[in-house]
């Protein structure tokens, strides 16, 4: 099987898009050799706009070039692209209602050995209180792929959250990727794994420990936090009973909290967030920090079969 | 040389917006007087002589563009759309209030006529780099200008947007820096000085130009100035009187961010020659 990050998979779809619609713009931050956007400086010099190492100034940038019909994808990584320019992605961007592409690469932290200083836990929270932001955060690289052309069909300001490290497909060949919909990768009826990004492997591998326990689990796969595919995760709700979220960010503000809010509302659930803690991140390998964070398929395969120990008890 | 007879509409034009922009402010009873008095001139050149513009078509493709960038002067914004014909008149007196399309700063998707919401210093250069770009790469013959406020120069991304227009050579790009000297706390030299302001946006690769920002032929003198140029942005340092044409506002400080009760209003008015007549 063939290993791909999702910032690869990004470079191959702007290429992709670059050559189909002259509308498509690139900007980047003097990281386009990380982010995977230099395919695209090099295809279409004219089309692409580094604006040196000025963040603000990248989201400013792509706004005009919204302002003016083109379609803008400004990457730079993931800490930079969002907390850093929180405000201009507020004013500039979604006040104005501009068709921005916001792509932070190296999100989470699987980042490694940089630490914390470079690993965005707080990204999606940031983007999530944004009125009419969409947030993708991808499984895979093919998914990154569908999802990069998906987000230049969106009408509106996106945020493309992608990682560093090559990780093997997870989700199936043929999986459809639309804009606000899951995806039930797996059907069980004693707990329900919400899952998104780099976490949706885990949470497969995690399902197929506990099948061999007796313990079955449903798996759902959701790719754009914003909008939520609302529906599918009641119904997962509903069916087992007992839910738990796993996201490579931290539990306050992303797809945890997303589906606390809703199940709270709709269908109080018991429900347990897996991410990592409120705490900022440090160095180490990519590896070292999913185990020490417990972002691992045996530590959830254990949080989830106490918990449905104990709501049988 | 303009005829004095344009001049003379100008100056009338200029005269009615501050009468609006007053007026406004006044009804709504909060606002920015200060800071979009001193703009009126540049505002009256830009909406009344230079810029290509059809309110009846307010997203046309090919009309030019401005940014305001400081934009709590949104008053200024606001009183000139309206006199173009952007929107009705009446519509300025409900500045500010509920459901209003005349929101405190400038919202793009309230009103035809704005181009990006403002309100949240130093952000508009770079979106009007971007907007320059885009017109580039259409080969399109529409401008973008930019205004600027002296004390919002005090933020970072202004200098990061400033390397970005002289990099890409932005010659469809002209901004406007409405240097009043004043800013919220005090004056611009106190507070953190700008100092020596024409060197630092020459040195950062700007053709840069020092006007008079209340004189109608040194305004259009400087935009033509600027059209010319190649291979350059323009930067037109305007030096302004904040709180310009109402006497007791003149170069008040305290004059930045609040509105003038019913007597100051009618004085203001008085001075600029409003006859109780016109008065509603
Ligand atoms: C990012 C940001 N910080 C602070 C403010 C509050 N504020 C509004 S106007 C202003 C002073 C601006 O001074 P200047 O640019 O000189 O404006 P002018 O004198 O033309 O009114 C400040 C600090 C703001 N609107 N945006
Ligand atoms: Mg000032």
């Amino acid at each position: 099987m063939s290993l791909k990050a999702t910032r690869e998979a990004y470079g191959e779809a702007l290429l992709a898009l670059g050559r189909s619609n002259n509308r498509i713009v690139a900007l980047d931050a003097d990281l386009s050799q990380s982010t995977y956007s230099a395919g695209f400086a090099k295809a279409f010099p004219d089309r692409f706009f580094n604006v040196g190492v000025a963040e603000a100034d990248l989201i400013g940038t792509a706004a005009g070039l919204a302002a003016a019909g083109k379609i803008p994808f400004a990457s730079t990584f993931a800490v930079f692209a969002t907390g850093r320019v929180y405000d201009q992605i507020r004013n500039s961007v979604a006040y104005s209602r501009f068709n921005v592409k916001i792509v932070g690469s190296h999100s989470g932290v699987t980042v490694g050995e940089d630490g914390a200083s470079h690993q965005a836990l707080e990204d999606i929270s940031l983007m999530r209180s944004l009125p009419g932001m969409t947030i993708i955060v991808p499984a895979d690289a093919p998914e990154a792929y569908r999802a990069t052309l998906a987000a230049a069909d969106w009408e509106g300001p996106v945020y493309l959250r992608l990682g560093r490290p090559k990780t093997a497909p997870v989700l199936p060949s043929d999986a459809p990727f639309q804009i606000g919909r899951g995806l039930l990768l797996k059907s069980g009826r004693d707990i329900c794994l919400l899952s998104t990004g780099s976490m949706t492997a885990v949470a497969l591998e995690a399902a197929a420990i506990l099948a061999e326990q007796d313990i079955y689990a449903t798996v759902i796969h959701l790719p754009t936090i914003k909008p939520l595919d609302k529906e599918m995760i009641i119904e997962g709700a509903a069916k087992t009973g007992a839910v738990i979220t796993l996201e490579e960010h931290s539990i306050i503000g992303g797809l945890g909290s997303a589906v606390a809010e809703l199940l709270g509302e709709y269908r109080p659930t018991l429900l347990k967030r897996l991410g990592v803690p409120d705490c900022f991140g440090q160095s180490g390998t990519a590896e070292a920090l999913l185990k020490h964070y417990g972002l691992t398929p045996s530590r959830v395969a254990t949080v989830a079969g106490e918990m449905v120990k104990n709501r049988g008890a | 040389m303009l005829a004095a007879e344009e001049i003379r509409r100008l100056q009338e034009q200029a005269r009615l917006l501050r009468i609006d922009i007053l007026s406004m402010i006044a009804a709504a009873g909060s606002g920015h007087p200060g800071g979009s008095l001193s703009l009126v001139e540049i505002f009256t050149a830009l909406y009344f002589k230079i810029m290509t513009l059809d309110p009846r078509r307010p997203g046309a493709e090919d009309r030019d563009r401005l940014v305001l960038s400081k934009g709590h002067a949104a008053p200024v914004l606001y009183a000139a759309l309206a006199s173009r014909g952007f929107f009705p008149r009446d519509t300025l007196s409900t500045l500010r209030r509920l459901g209003s399309p005349l929101q405190g700063h400038p919202a793009r998707h309230c009103l035809p006529g704005v181009e990006v919401s403002t309100g949240s210093l130093g952000q508009g250069l770079s979106v009007a780099n971007g907007m320059a770009l885009a017109a580039r790469l259409d080969d399109a013959p529409w401008r973008v200008y930019v205004v600027l406020g002296d004390g919002e120069c005090q933020e970072g991304q202004v200098w990061e947007a400033a390397m970005t227009s002289s990099h890409y050579r932005l010659d469809n790009l002209t901004a406007f820096l409405d240097y009043n000297g004043l800013q919220i706390d005090g004056p611009t030299d106190q507070v953190k000085n700008l100092e020596p302001l024409a060197d630092k946006w020459c040195s950062f690769g700007w053709n840069v130009l020092s006007i008079d920002g209340h004189s109608f032929s040194e305004i259009l003198a400087a935009v033509e100035e600027a059209h010319c140029r190649r291979g350059q942005p323009t930067m037109i340092i305007a030096e302004t009187v904040k709180g310009k044409g109402v006497p007791f506002m003149e170069n008040r400080v305290e004059w930045h961010g609040v509105a003038p009760n019913r007597e100051q209003l009618k004085e203001a008015l008085a001075g600029l020659g409003k006859k109780e007549a016109e008065e509603n």
